[in-house]
């Protein structure tokens, strides 16, 4: 691990990566812990070692095995290793710019749109190296999608907003059936009973909350296998905060879900399992019970209890 | 304490050279755009003082007699032998019977237009009945018998210093008086090609050359610069040669427009042989001369387009195409057309290159086609400042005004457009 003594500086993100919504000013505890982070950096550095905890599950279907991301000379994502299963929620954890994003967007391959991005290793779902040459990315992101931290609805209506994904896979064959999607689609996001009157009006002029809640509903439009969830309720208040983490807990019965999220009680309330992430290490996975009552590693004690991040 | 103070004090001290900064900004800023106001204004001011006058042209009334004598000796008309400027003068000798004398006859026929008789023959074209009537018709007054009814020219000077004699001012008071000569809405300046004769002069030559122009490059250059940037902007791998073709983009929007004149010359007339002054070449030299701008201004509204869209479509599993067309082009569209109608008005501007491939002749004939012999507008008016005669000068400034017009109309269609479609993301 010699390479590791780089700096905590040099591990900047590519901007577009971590738009982190930690704008909050310095308080003296925060520079302290701030410091403290430092030291621990410096001196835990050399002794991250393996990651502790179970990186394995029980029937894997989403396996990474060594994956390694470079943004130019940026070593971003160091060795990691992690199965996740089809039925459960997965929480990715740890302070800004330690890779989490990064490896959840590997998982549905959103990184190939950035040139400089480059990624070894093997990762699988259910069995197939989707970064093999036969594997097409717009059938994985089909099985695969994603949930941004920012809504971004298109500014289409709510009605073609939740029809687009069906529609460029053609999963519906007429009208009708193309309206049952979209009806259920926004039935299960908990959405239709705002909407169902206003199916044309633009999505972009729902409240955040519900912009949120759209893009869940498009997302699982498509059917999809896996939902990554890139920080969903970074931009919301608290009421739709809860709305979307029910929705969470609903969606884990049909669909495996990885949410990146900078709240620990989020990451405690709605995942089973926890990976804490450390300056693009995996450190620590584990039961999410385990994780915020006894962790193994001392970076994971140190950024839970908030002496990190 | 102490320090809090002091930090107040500092501050308060340099507040007064702050605010008088702030001022001194705002009266330069005022200044400066006053003085563009004020520019701008005298230019209009004088445009329209000077040109709007060419909006209407003096016509004369005469009692015509279409004389089957004159105009079908052997009983069958035949246009080509047809005297039809007789008729005219005849009808002028009508109105003022005293006039005797080889040259004080032909002062008087000059108070009428050459056109006049070309107006009798079109009209007896068009309905051969009038054969043998008689009719009352306004024909076109010379343009030195219009400049003098506008007041354009000095009745006080001495006589060989002004275009119309005494006689013939005589002559078109006289005229006045009884009610047969009066300013009218000049229509031949909007229905007729180019002419020697400034009364006969139109613009619709010009116009329809300009108009087939603007065709032919907005076909070119706004598919051909719209597909560069969206193939620049979304497909195109990021390496040295893309820089350099970024970089001479960038550059040939800023080539002087003569230089394109001289390459459509070479190029288009001299190598691929295509006819020399018509629009097709026109056009083809002027999206050579919009395409570095379309292809900027689209490739900037492609970048407005937020990521987010970008991203939530590929991660619903559209491929890079369908992100492209289904969501960023129709984003992007009102910038793309903003900056196409932009580039069209800098091109229906134009005039250096069109005098390059030919563009510049005297062409009489309205144009039909691409291929067509013709001019543009902008030429247009370079030729008439050119001319000596004074009501050339009026209709140089009218076809100014023209000219600012239809820019003025796509601008503001430029405005609206980016108003109506501009979404809100």
């Amino acid at each position: 691990m010699a390479r590791m003594t780089e700096s905590n500086s040099s591990d900047e993100q590519p901007p577009s990566m971590e738009l982190d919504a930690e704008t909050e000013v310095p308080t003296e505890a925060a520079v302290a812990a701030n410091g403290a982070q430092l030291a621990l950096a410096e001196e835990q550095i050399v002794d991250i070692g393996e990651t502790v905890g179970n990186v394995r599950c029980e029937d894997p279907y989403v396996v990474a095995e060594n994956v390694n991301v470079f943004y130019g000379d940026n070593h971003a994502i160091k060795d990691v290793t992690l199965e996740i299963s089809k039925k459960e929620v997965i929480a990715l954890i740890g302070p800004s710019g330690c890779g989490k994003s990064t490896f959840l967007r590997c998982l549905n391959r959103m990184n190939d749109s950035i040139e400089t991005a480059r990624v070894s290793g093997d990762i699988s779902l259910g069995g197939q190296d989707i970064y093999s040459k036969e594997f097409d990315p717009v059938a994985l992101r089909a099985r695969v999608g994603m949930v941004f931290q920012k809504p971004n609805p298109f500014p289409k209506s709510i009605y073609d907003n939740v029809a687009y994904g069906p529609r460029i896979h053609g999963l519906a064959n007429d009208r009708a059936e193309l309206d049952e999607i979209v009806h259920n689609s926004l039935e299960r996001a908990g959405l239709l009973k705002e909407v169902k009157d206003r199916m044309d009006e633009p999505g972009t002029g729902l409240s955040g909350g519900q912009q949120q809640r759209l893009c869940i509903a498009r997302t699982i439009a498509v059917n999809p296998e896996v939902i990554l969830m890139d920080e969903p309720c970074s931009a919301l208040d608290p009421i739709a905060t809860a709305r979307i983490e029910d929705l969470m807990d609903e969606l884990s019965e049909d669909y495996a879900i990885v949410i990146v999220t900078h709240s620990m009680q989020q990451a405690a309330r709605v995942s089973g399992r926890v990976a804490y992430f450390h300056l693009g290490l995996l450190v620590e996975v584990d039961e999410t019970d385990k994780i915020f009552t006894n962790p193994q590693h001392k970076l994971t004690e140190d950024y839970i209890t908030g002496r990190i991040g | 304490m102490n320090e809090s103070r002091n930090t107040l004090q500092k501050v308060e001290a340099g507040l007064p050279g702050r605010r008088r900064r702030e001022t001194m900004f705002k009266l330069a800023g005022l200044l400066a755009t006053t003085v563009g106001i004020v520019f701008l204004g005298v230019f209009f001011a004088d445009l329209i003082a000077k040109g709007s006058s060419a909006f209407v042209q003096t016509q004369v009334r005469l009692d015509v007699e279409f004389d089957a004598q004159v105009i079908a000796p052997g009983g069958e008309m035949d246009i080509a032998y047809a005297d039809f400027d007789g008729l005219v003068r005849a009808s002028l000798r009508g109105v003022f019977p005293d006039v005797s004398g080889r040259n004080e006859r032909r002062e008087l026929y000059r108070l009428v237009s050459v056109g006049a008789g070309y107006q009798l023959r079109d009209m007896i074209v068009a309905d051969p009945n009038l054969l043998g009537t008689t009719q009352a018709i306004w024909v076109p007054a010379a343009s030195t018998v219009d400049m003098y009814v506008k007041g354009n020219i000095d009745a006080s000077l001495d006589e060989s210093l002004r275009p119309l004699s005494d006689a013939q001012i005589a002559w078109v008071d006289a005229l006045r008086a009884a009610g047969n000569l009066q300013t009218q809405f000049n229509s031949a300046l909007f229905s007729n090609g180019d002419s020697r004769d400034p009364e006969l002069a139109g613009i619709r030559g010009a116009l329809m050359g300009s108009f087939y122009m603007l065709i032919v490059t907005v076909m070119l250059a706004f598919p051909i610069g719209v597909a560069a940037a969206i193939y620049l902007e979304e497909f195109a791998p990021r390496n040295r040669w893309s820089d350099l073709i970024e970089v001479n983009i960038n550059n040939l929007a800023a080539v002087p427009s003569i230089v394109f004149g001289l390459l459509g010359l070479a190029v288009f007339i001299n190598w691929v042989a295509l006819p020399r002054s018509a629009p097709l070449v026109g056009g083809l030299v002027l999206s050579l001369l919009t395409l570095p701008v379309i292809i900027i201004a689209s490739r900037a509204a492609i970048k407005a387009v937020p990521p987010s869209i970008r991203e939530a479509a590929l991660g619903l599993g559209a491929s890079q195409m369908q992100v492209v067309f289904h969501h960023v082009l129709p984003l992007a569209l009102p910038g793309m057309l903003t900056g196409t109608i932009i580039g069209m008005s800098r091109a229906l501007g134009e005039s250096a290159p069109l005098l390059m491939i030919g563009m510049v002749a005297f062409i009489v004939d309205v144009p039909g086609g691409f291929s067509d012999p013709a001019t543009a507008l902008p030429v247009q008016i370079y030729l008439w400042a050119d001319s000596p005669e004074r009501a050339f000068a009026e209709r140089t400034s009218a076809a100014i005004i023209v000219l600012l017009g239809f820019l003025l109309v796509m601008n503001l269609a430029a405005v609206i457009i980016r108003k109506r479609m501009e979404r809100k993301w």
